[in-house]
């Protein structure tokens, strides 16, 4: 077992050209392009580990010039998995655009159930699709059963869960946005519908089925998590700050609230921070060798700023949950640590389990409001030059920061997407598992595969397209200190293994 | 007397001075168009009303009616180049339908719908067009003009301003605005204008504003245009 100061050590290694490069490539494919790169001494000891996301998507840049008001609906694009976490964080900041800080409750409770429906979705296709496999077959099962039509095979009733929750969540989008993807809910100062009641109807009919569904997918996550509890706990895991967002009495709010970032022992680094002025505490590094940039926590520097994002840093930051099965099961999760945070990256299943359901909770109290079906949803107020929206995306904090000219065309746009707040522990995640299993072994499918399962456990984008189908590709390729291919290990579609002819 | 033609068999009346598309629209049969209003003179720019009459290949728009001619609209082959005529609208500007707020309210998107058309099959041009947003209630997005020359017959006919003007030959042909610095800021034009409501697409809207209209009740969300009519018949002043 190789300590966290050794690890350290592995995102750059002292003497690279005398080393053996792996690279695995494309990690994956969804938003752009990944890949892990390797180097390796003679006797197969890791002595670099990188996850690159070489993603360049430009959308920063191409909105500029455009309107403002297109906004939310044009950023949404920036994903197919969870738009509208960037349809509403873009549609916060443009409140502020047109002078609006508190949206009607008809308007902000309508977003407020988009959210929870996507977060909802969002958290079933990683856990059933995307995770599952790993989970319930192991990490070193057979490649050619892995996979969601293995569970599929195997725990029906399960996967038949997992589609059936996914379908709600995107009922839940349809009804509030007007189309499961990239709808146009959201609108600058409001929204523009709310629910029918027929609409409210048809989700309240399935929402108490989708609690108890919930409910057992998170005691599926506790169980598989405790079955072998110390390699879970150790595996791929490392230390560090938790930032999310927070409800002003601590609670766990994914749609607004002050930014809260805690230290590993539990102390917090700042509380209810107004996310307008989140460049005064959160700074981005770049490094040469990632087109993703690396945030951290800027009171601590770059490298003990450190941080992680999503369900793992938002249950172990809140201090309650305002729904009550949620809320004993955060309870039970935090006691788990003692006084500290629960670092174990595989309990980030355990987490998004938790807040799972809890969307399907706060979807029936949201039904069950008046305001649901209330006509007075969109304000107005005096045009601003600036406008910055945060939100608690399925995968951590997002960061929307836009500013505009006179005639209301955007002039300047700053994303931070969650994913990227995950880059640094994404990184130090895979070298822990490079560290602690490679070291002096053959490379095969089942330690490739250790790769990807602590990436998968943050949920980035970078997951979600492929292993569902079990159709992520990877191509291994041994190079010698010269640049010369000297062996070659493919893995393709139907995620057989080959070793590759020269 | 009352004088016949025929479209696609269908037996259509006719007065003295009406085109093929006057008539069709009077008998409430739908012909293909983007740059025809009946209230503007005709021009017969963009094509898609092209016809065969008595084997001849005819703007609608442009074509007087003529007795007992027989008039082929509905065919294959005229759908076909109809199709490609969008094709060729659609890599000509930049027409981001997934984020235009013209989307489902839009007479191109509408008549490309209606013609057929599931994607654009010729190289995108994505020529570099920019945003006059100086006007403090209405924008121009040039990425989505089309050169239908409406808002130009619109604002010289009807507003009898002349803000509007088409320039450059050939592949350069744009919109011009008629203003010492070329922005829509600098003119006369007004939101009242009838040049403001004519625009098929979305290159000439209202600033401020987008999405208003959920997904579902959009003008084109549940009818087809040949049953809906154009965008200028819904746009109010």
């Amino acid at each position: 077992m190789t300590d966290m100061t050794d690890i350290n050590a592995l995102e750059t290694a002292a003497d690279p050209e005398k080393l053996r490069r792996v690279a695995i490539e494309p990690l994956t494919r969804v938003e752009g392009h990944g890949k892990v790169s390797l180097l390796l001494d003679e006797e197969n000891r890791v002595k670099q580990a990188r996850l690159h996301i070489v993603e360049f998507r430009g959308f920063e840049k191409f909105i500029q010039g455009r309107p403002y008001w297109e906004l939310p609906v044009l950023v949404q694009r920036l994903c197919g998995i969870c738009p509208v976490s960037h349809h509403l964080a873009a549609a916060k900041a443009v409140d502020q655009l047109v002078g609006v800080d508190q949206p009607t409750p008809s308007a902000e409770k309508m977003r407020r159930l988009m959210h929870r429906g996507q977060i909802l979705q969002s958290h079933a296709l990683h856990f059933f699709h995307l995770s599952s496999p790993d989970l319930l077959f192991g990490y070193d099962d057979e490649v050619a059963h892995r996979n969601i039509v293995g569970v599929l095979a195997e725990h029906p009733d399960l996967a038949k869960q997992g589609v059936l929750l996914r379908k709600f969540g995107q009922e839940v989008i349809h009804f509030t946005a007007g189309k499961r993807v990239h709808g146009t809910g959201a609108i600058p100062g409001g929204v523009n519908k709310s629910l029918s009641l027929s609409e409210r109807d048809k989700l309240l009919a399935d929402i108490d089925q989708v609690i108890e569904w919930s409910q057992g997918a998170l005691d599926l996550a506790k169980r598989i998590f405790f079955e072998d509890l110390e390699n879970n706990r150790r595996f791929a895991r490392i230390e560090t700050n938790m930032l999310s967002l927070c409800g002003d009495n601590g609670a766990l709010d994914l749609y607004h609230g002050g930014l809260r970032a805690k230290a590993p022992d539990g102390s917090f680094i700042f509380d209810k921070v107004d996310y307008r002025n989140y460049g005064d505490y959160i700074r981005e590094q770049v490094k040469p060798w990632s087109y993703m940039k690396f945030p951290y926590i800027k009171s601590l520097g770059s490298n003990e700023g450190a941080y992680r994002v999503g369900p793992l840093a938002r249950i172990n930051n809140c201090d309650v949950i305002p729904t009550p099965l949620a809320e004993a099961a955060r309870v039970e999760f935090r006691a788990f640590s003692g006084n500290g945070l629960v670092q174990s990256t595989l309990a980030y299943h355990w987490a998004r389990m938790i807040e799972l359901l809890f969307c399907a909770e706060a979807i029936k109290v949201l039904l069950l409001d008046s305001d649901i079906t209330g006509n007075n949803l969109r304000t107005k107020g005096e045009m601003r030059d600036e406008g910055i929206g945060v939100i608690e995306a399925p995968r951590g904090t997002l960061f929307h920061h836009y500013r505009i000219n006179e005639d209301g065309l955007v002039t300047q746009a700053n994303l931070i997407v969650s994913t990227t707040n995950n880059n640094r522990a994404m990184n130090q995640s895979i070298r822990r598992v490079a560290a602690d299993h490679f070291d002096g072994r053959e490379l095969s499918e089942p330690l490739l595969n250790q790769i990807e399962v602590a990436i998968r456990a943050y949920d980035p984008c970078l997951s979600c397209a492929t292993h569902a189908l079990g159709k992520m590709p990877l191509e291994v390729e041994l190079v010698d200190a010269e640049g010369t291919i000297i062996g070659r290990l493919h893995k393709d579609g139907s995620r057989i293994v080959s070793r590759c002819s020269l | 007397m009352i004088r016949h033609f025929t479209i696609d068999g269908i037996k259509v009346p006719f007065q003295e001075r009406q085109t093929i598309m006057d008539a069709a629209m009077a008998a409430g049969i739908y012909i293909p168009h983007l740059c025809h209003n009946p209230e503007f003179r005709p021009q017969g720019s963009c094509r898609l009303c092209t016809v065969k009459v008595d084997g001849r290949n005819l703007a609608a728009c442009t074509t007087p009616a003529t007795d007992h001619a027989e008039v082929k609209s509905n065919t294959k082959k005229l759908m076909a180049m109809r199709r490609t005529l969008l094709q060729l609208l659609f890599v000509e500007g930049n027409h981001v339908c997934p984020a235009c707020e013209k989307s489902g309210a839009c007479q191109l998107q509408a008549v490309a719908y209606y013609c057929g058309m599931l994607a654009p099959e010729f190289t995108h041009f994505y020529p570099q067009r920019e945003v006059d947003a100086s006007h403090p209630e209405f924008a121009i997005d040039f990425n989505r003009c089309i050169l239908c020359e409406l808002c130009v017959r619109a604002s010289r006919d009807a507003d009898q301003k002349s803000v509007f003007a088409i320039s450059g030959r050939g592949i350069h042909v744009h919109l011009t605005v008629n203003s010492p610095s070329g922005k829509l800021g600098d003119s006369d034009f007004d939101k009242h204008d009838r040049a403001a409501h004519v625009c098929p697409v979305g290159a000439i809207l209202p600033k401020h504003t987008g999405y208003d209209v959920p997904i579902g009740k959009r003008l084109y969300d549940r009818k087809p245009v040949s049953m809906v009519g154009d965008v200028s018949d819904h746009e109010e002043d």
